[in-house]
């Protein structure tokens, strides 16, 4: 039975409290904005108003985040310290530390299953450890990041050590003579030489993952997704032409040969199916299931280090790379995934991944919590494995059950909404 | 009037010459010398028992397999005393047609020629062959200047020549009447009806299963998919081209598939095979040729600007730049209605003597050739064996669809058989359509030259090439373009200009091709 009370709506005891009308502020000027103002029930708060949603960016959030009172129903769209996972330099520290408690509790075969990320160190603070790992493997080629930039700014490769003596020689100056500002921090990585070439062109993956809960861990992992191209043929000649080798978006969108009407991008299931078509089904399965295992352990890696907090959800955009073997690396995780549109596939695309973020923040108390699917979102890990098949004595034990995920695979999320949800508080049914 | 009997033995003959000193056949002789030393081989039977040697290790499989592919090309028998031309073409009026045809392109690309001060063929100094060398494989990454270069014709050029053909034997003398072609096709030939479809087509029919329905989400794979896998395992590991094609009807696995097109389409990736298409890239680095300026300008405007095909710019020069030089394709002349254009060396036209065929696979490139190729390299990744699986298709099928010919899979007979079938069955649509000058066929008609190439998205059209293999015919690409129509027909009884009709069918990439041919073909009341 339902009861109003003030502005919300109290449904039967399956359903948590649901409000019929929310406050929103939002500071980003792209798709968000779009299907924010058009979800029914949902009204912009200005400047100074009380909000009970705020798809805030990760500067907001650092300035006012610590001096908000948040009632119970407020969400936010970020954690307080998601920079563990998304900043380069903290991801690395928390998935070393991870890794070692995997190999001292269950042993090494265990933990080599944490080796998705490249060979990484830290600087300055790790120089001579990585020269040390530098001088074991000469002619070999390494990429230098910056901690907390992104759009591929600031990146570069080299070879040899004099490349970054340059560098090298800002960061010894003495503590009083440095600026805190001015001296970034950087990370160097191993640089993937290998990498899978779809005819002679690099790629890298594009993956979204919702976290909604850390303690305990609740994931959901999005069907739809892209391979995005470099413009250029790949080669490991030059090093210093940028354009080939960083596939962002962002820096493509400034190589010279780049069509905007092109988008150089593949939607998730082409890549599967083309996959498909070169290596059969069995490897490419495989292959997934090695990228589900990247999310999982990378989650599992900050989960005692992120602060939990049941007004925080996080919407990720994970950068995977493969290579020739159809190994994925994780390269980096983004907090704020660029959900500005190149054409209109990706604005229906990226309309939809919010808009069914949204449905799983379900401000509107229409989701019992029991849900294994909601639109193009599969729940991948829920306090423990998620499987497709529902729990039951035939499945016990079963090694026959597969994981609840579809990355790459058909996403029909109308026809599962319409299955799925009530329409919203104030609505008709159609 | 041969008998069937002869007919056969012609026909064996034919096979057995073009088989002989082939790399097949030397493979052959040489298992069976090196089999007599076996225990097994006795010699009062030795014909038997090498027989017996080869089937066991499947050189009889690979056998049966090439004489499979050479009854697919084969040129088809006539009276002896006929010359090839009637052969290939029996009706007249085809043939003077495509002749004419034949001789504007040609005239259209000398006058370009002319125009441009760009020789039809030319040898590269060494820096430009070094240079090619070395970005063989980023030749997409080169912006030449293509903007003096103009298509040689489009399709639609290509449809105007087919709505003036003329039959000599028809009488027009009666004016337009009912029994006037109400279609823009002036000509008769015999095409099948939708009762004839569903008897040619069986395996497409409701109770029967197949890829591109029954392996869809809601589906249970175990009712159809994980068996129908498992089998297309077995015709793969059997290496049988006939089993392959068979299959193929209910569609092809995305994971056996460019096995399974392998095999049906005999591409065996020899020895020799590689040999040649090195040499043709031997020859692309040697000479330049003029219509390779009007394929970097095809793929460039078509392939490059696809969502999906950009990634597959280089290798389609690759082929298309290789596809050119091959005189291999000019085999294909002794059953196409075409005949190969020549060009003179300068100054002695006319000269026989000094005519070369041009360019010198015969084929000239059209706006959206390329596009033939693009859905291959789906499919293949060495430039080798894709370019042969292309150049098979090409020569079984495609050429087809740009040349004139009364064959039940010539490019005419789809146009009529599409609009025979609207007018059929939907005829308030077809007669609404060309009230408001919107001919269903202006529409259709890029679709079909191209097979649904950049139309249809990939997947789907994978699924529609299955059965143009499985079935040896391009038949279902002019059901499929009626099917469409059909399935938007509610739409198009709404709009009143050809704009209009074409914007409701400018967006194909959202059909699913299986559906649409099963309830045209199967689930209307006739």
């Amino acid at each position: 039975c339902l009861h109003l009370a003030g502005n919300h709506i109290k449904a039967d005891s399956n359903h948590r409290e649901g409000r019929s009308c929310v406050r929103y502020k939002c500071s980003l000027m792209n798709t968000v904005l779009d299907v924010l103002h058009q979800r029914p029930g949902w009204v912009e708060v200005k400047e100074d108003g009380e909000w009970d949603f705020n798809w805030c960016d990760v500067g907001w959030l650092r300035e006012n985040f610590d001096h908000s009172y948040m009632e119970e129903h407020v969400r936010i769209c970020h954690f307080r310290n998601h920079y563990e996972l998304t900043r380069k330099n903290l991801m690395v520290k928390n998935l070393k530390r991870y890794r070692k408690t995997v190999e001292r509790e269950a042993g090494r075969l265990e933990a080599v299953k944490c080796d998705f990320f490249p060979l990484t160190f830290v600087l300055p603070s790790e120089y001579h450890l990585f020269v040390e790992d530098f001088k074991r493997s000469p002619g070999s080629t390494w990429i230098m990041k910056p901690v907390a930039r992104s759009q591929g700014k600031g990146i570069f490769l080299f070879r040899k050590l004099k490349d970054i003596m340059e560098w090298k020689k800002d960061c010894t100056r003495s503590d009083e003579q440095r600026d805190e500002a001015q001296v970034e921090s950087y990370v160097v990585q191993s640089y993937i030489e290998n990498p899978y070439l779809i005819h002679g062109r690099k790629f890298d993956l594009r993956v979204y993952i919702l976290v909604t809960s850390y303690l305990p861990l609740k994931a959901w992992l999005y069907r739809d997704g892209f391979a995005r191209f470099s413009n250029t043929r790949f080669s490991l000649r030059t090093i210093d032409d940028q354009y080939v080798h960083l596939t962002n978006v962002a820096v493509q969108k400034t190589a010279p040969v780049y069509n905007p009407e092109k988008g150089c991008k593949w939607q998730m299931q082409q890549l599967r199916r083309y996959l498909t078509a070169k290596h059969g089904t069995y490897v490419v399965e495989e292959l997934f299931k090695d990228i589900d295992n990247i999310f999982i352990r990378s989650l599992q890696s900050v989960q005692k280090v992120i602060i939990n907090d049941k007004h925080c959800f996080e919407l990720y955009g994970y950068d995977i790379l493969l290579d020739q073997d159809l190994k994925p690396w994780l390269i980096e995780v983004n907090a704020s995934p660029s959900l500005t549109a190149s054409n209109q596939d990706d604005y229906e695309m990226k309309y939809s991944l919010i808009e069914d973020t949204l449905h799983i923040v379900d401000m509107e108390g229409r989701l019992t919590g029991k849900e294994k699917r909601v639109g193009g979102f599969d729940l991948m890990w829920n306090d423990g494995p998620v499987f497709r098949e529902n729990a039951g004595l035939e499945t016990l034990g079963s090694p026959f059950q597969t994981a609840n995920t579809h990355l790459g695979g058909v996403n029909d999320r109308k026809k599962q909404l319409r299955q799925l949800l009530k329409p919203f508080p104030g609505q008709k049914k159609v | 009037m041969m008998n069937e009997g002869s007919e056969l033995s012609v026909t064996i003959a034919q096979i057995v010459q073009r088989l002989k000193g082939t790399h097949l056949h030397s493979q052959l002789e040489k298992q069976a010398k090196e089999c007599l030393h076996r225990p097994e081989i006795r010699l009062e039977s030795i014909k038997e028992d090498v027989r017996k040697f080869l089937r066991a290790t499947g050189w009889e499989r690979k056998l049966q397999n090439a004489v499979y592919r050479e009854l697919h090309i084969l040129p088809p028998s006539g009276h002896p005393e006929a010359p090839l031309e009637h052969t290939k073409e029996p009706l007249a009026y085809m043939r003077k047609a495509q002749a004419s045809w034949e001789k504007r392109i040609l005239k259209s690309l000398n006058s370009m020629c002319t125009e441009l001060g760009v020789p039809l063929a030319r040898k590269r100094p060494v820096l430009e062959q070094k240079e090619l060398t070395s970005k063989w494989n980023e030749m997409g990454a080169d912006e030449p200047d293509l903007s003096k270069f103009r298509p040689v014709y489009a399709p639609k050029d290509f449809l105007e020549v087919l709505i003036n053909l003329k039959n000599p034997n028809h009488d027009h003398s009666d004016g337009l009447t009912a029994r006037s072609h109400w279609g823009l096709i002036p000509i008769s030939l015999s095409v099948r009806d939708v009762p004839q479809l569903r008897e040619a087509y069986p395996e497409l029919s409701l109770s029967c299963s197949q890829l591109g329905i029954d392996d869809h989400a809601h589906v249970p794979p175990d009712l159809f998919e994980s068996e129908h896998i498992r089998i297309g395992k077995k015709v793969v590991d059997e290496q049988d081209s006939a089993a392959a094609q068979q299959y193929s009807r209910q569609g092809s696995p995305t994971g056996l598939r460019a096995q399974l097109w392998a095999l049906i389409l005999n591409i065996t990736n020899d020895p020799e095979d590689v040999a040649h298409y090195e040499q043709l890239k031997a020859a692309v680095i040697h000479h330049d040729l003029l219509v390779d300026n009007l394929i970097y300008k095809d793929v460039k405007l078509t392939a490059s600007n696809d969502d999906y095909y950009f990634v597959f710019e280089d290798v389609l020069y690759q082929v298309l730049l290789c596809f050119s030089r091959d005189t291999a394709v000019l085999e294909h002349f002794s059953y196409n209605s075409a005949t190969p254009p020549k060009s003179y060396i300068q100054g002695k036209t006319g000269e026989e003597e000094f005519a070369v065929v041009y360019p010198p696979n015969g084929v000239i490139p059209f706006h959206g050739f390329s596009m033939y190729v693009a859905p291959l390299c789906f499919l293949y990744n060495e430039p080798c064996k894709l370019y042969s699986v292309f150049r098979e298709m090409y020569v079984r099928y495609f050429f087809r669809l740009h040349s004139i010919s009364s064959s039940p899979s010539g490019i005419v007979s789809l146009c009529l058989q599409f609009e025979r079938l609207l007018q059929i069955h939907l005829p308030q649509l077809f007669f609404h359509l060309q009230e408001i000058m919107a001919q269903p066929l202006r529409i259709a008609f890029k679709w079909m030259v191209r097979a649904f190439s950049g139309y249809l998205s990939t997947d789907q059209l994978l699924l529609l090439w299955d059965r143009i293999l499985g079935y040896d015919s391009l038949e279902l690409v002019a059901v499929l373009a009626a099917a469409v129509f059909a399935f938007r027909a509610e739409n198009l009884m709404e709009v009143t200009s050809l704009a209009s009709a074409e914007a409701v069918l400018a967006d194909l990439s959202t059909l699913k091709v299986m559906p649409l041919l099963q309830i045209f073909l199967f689930a209307n009341v006739i």
